[in-house]
């Protein structure tokens, strides 16, 4: 499947709206049927085109959420209210309904099964979704590398995947998952709701010593701030891969 | 051939004005930026014409706006094909901080703070038709949008008129600024869709 | 103010024109001698362009600019890319 990934010059393909549900109020686990998908891995994105009749043209880029599963690729989209092309795939787009996509890109941030270093994850927002591929993928494999997860987000309404995350802290061998809440704690929360900092990191994150692998996704500030604090704890720079989606 | 969004229209307005080709109305003001956003301090701050000769002629942040200014409302047009309709503004028209300068030059390079340039005719600077402007909306310039001054020059698609405006420097041949080498036209004027070379 | 992406939004665009993905090549930075990644680099996308830079000095290294039918690739700011091929 990686072989497929990396190798010919890309294109766009007609995909169509496989199903849409509610992931939270604000956002929507989207799957697509596409056609001839080469597979992927852990980490990729994708990016999306929509164009008006007129020939008005826009393109985004999606982090994968899914395991490789055939020819289905799941997105999470967060809706962003004054956005041009998340509230169309969110609110717009039926089932059935066709736009162009192409992918998958981006061979940096991604987890590769066969390597054996432990992993931190950690998430500011939507940015679970290609954290949440490589949890998938962990599972999928039988993988017992140690993961684990700190995902940060305003309110406990706003975590995406809740029941999944939660069945998999559970099951997963190996999986720790930490959320940490910005805005409101749920009720009877061991800690007040707050920015995450070193401590944090420091304590639900693999010690630099381990020589983790740390993943980190999410807005531009969130992953600029969390990629400073894993520097500046000693972890080597080039192990600290960041996905910013602005 | 793309496919066609059904019910995909974008963030955009219809207009009830015409547009140059290929553009599209939008009510906000779109940031765009291809760098960090310079923070400059008016007190550090200084507009430096040079000309092929050599001459330079520098401004202070007070000499500049004590020098008469003017209030413009005009139109303006993205080359990534949004317009915004009558966009007020104030500055000091290029035709006074030009005035004593002695040049052969017929081409412009403009820079800014950051690191940014562009090219354009020096007859466009001219004649009412560019300023260095620091206002916008009547509020001060914010750096977003090239405060503390930008160039206007809003006959040219708008990456010409550069944010954070350094200086210019009047040369004999043309040479192609930023957008300019990497296949953005020389001149760029909207209603001719000139938005690439050789468009 | 925060306003750019990692290098890793280059690839989809990168991918159009080449046949290997050039965000796991490792650059070095023509101004500041900074080698890394072209994933690591900082995008800034809102523009008429896709406009990379140096992490290290934030002088610009990569330019890519896509018209309807061609595309121009600016590369001053790169001394040279290493591209990892299969074999």
């Amino acid at each position: 499947m990686a072989r497929a990934a990396v190798s010919g010059r890309l294109t766009w393909r007609v995909s169509s709206l496989a199903s849409s549900d509610e992931l939270t109020s604000s956002a929507r686990r989207l799957v697509f049927e596409v056609p001839g998908w080469p597979g992927h891995l852990p980490g990729q994105h994708v990016d999306v085109r929509l164009t008006a009749e007129d020939g008005y043209s826009v393109q985004r880029s999606y982090s994968i959420s899914s395991a490789p599963d055939g020819n289905l690729v799941e997105l999470a989209v967060q809706r962003v209210d004054d956005g041009e092309v998340s509230p169309y795939l969110c609110d717009v787009l039926t089932v059935g309904s066709q736009l162009e996509l192409r992918g998958p890109v981006g061979g940096w941030f991604v987890w590769r099964a066969t390597d054996p270093a432990p992993v931190t994850l950690v998430a500011g927002g939507s940015g679970i979704a290609p954290l949440m591929a490589m949890v998938r993928v962990r599972a999928l494999e039988g993988s017992r590398v140690p993961f684990r997860l700190v995902y940060s987000v305003r309110t406990p309404e706003d975590v995406m995947f809740a029941d999944e995350l939660r069945r998999r802290a559970r099951e997963d061998p190996g999986l720790d998952v930490r959320l940490v809440y910005t805005r409101r704690a749920p009720e009877g929360s061991p800690e007040p709701p707050g920015r995450l900092g070193v401590a944090t990191l420091n304590t639900y994150g693999w010690p630099a010593e381990f020589n983790p692998h740390v993943f980190v996704c999410g807005p531009t500030g969130f992953v600029e701030t969390v990629s400073d604090v894993f520097v500046a704890l000693g972890h080597d720079p080039r192990r600290v891969r960041t996905e910013r989606f602005g | 051939m793309p496919i066609v969004s059904p019910g995909f229209t974008g963030r955009r307005q219809s207009p009830d004005v015409q547009l140059p080709p290929g553009q599209y109305l939008t009510e906000d003001f779109p940031v765009l930026t291809a760098g960090p956003t310079p923070r400059v301090p008016t007190d550090r701050w200084e507009f430096t014409v040079s000309t092929e000769a050599g001459q330079k002629h520098t401004w202070s942040w007070q000499q500049l706006i004590e020098l008469p200014a003017e209030k413009i409302t005009t139109d303006i047009h993205c080359v990534t094909k949004w317009s915004k309709l009558r966009t007020r503004w104030k500055g000091v028209s290029l035709d006074v901080l030009l005035e004593d300068v002695e040049t052969a030059a017929d081409f412009a390079l403009v820079h800014s703070y950051g690191g940014y340039t562009t090219n354009l005719p020096l007859e466009d600077l001219l004649d009412g038709q560019a300023w260095i402007a620091y206002r916008y909306d009547d509020d001060d310039l914010t750096p977003e949008h090239g405060g503390p001054a930008r160039l206007l020059v809003p006959h040219l698609y708008f990456w010409k008129s550069a944010k954070w405006v350094r200086g210019i420097q009047l040369l004999l041949e043309d040479e192609p600024g930023f957008w300019e080498t990497a296949g953005y036209h020389d001149y760029g004027d909207p209603w001719r869709e000139q938005r690439y070379q050789g468009d | 103010m925060s306003d750019h992406v990692d290098g890793n939004a280059l690839a989809g665009d990168l991918r159009e024109i080449f046949a290997v993905d050039l965000t796991v090549a490792t650059g070095q930075c023509a101004g500041c001698g900074y080698r890394g990644s072209v994933a690591t680099l900082r995008v800034y996308q809102n523009a008429p362009g896709l406009v990379a830079r140096c992490p290290h000095c934030e002088e610009v290294v990569l330019r890519l600019v896509r018209a309807p039918g061609r595309a121009w690739l600016d590369l001053r700011g790169t001394v040279s890319l290493e591209i990892p091929l299969s074999s």
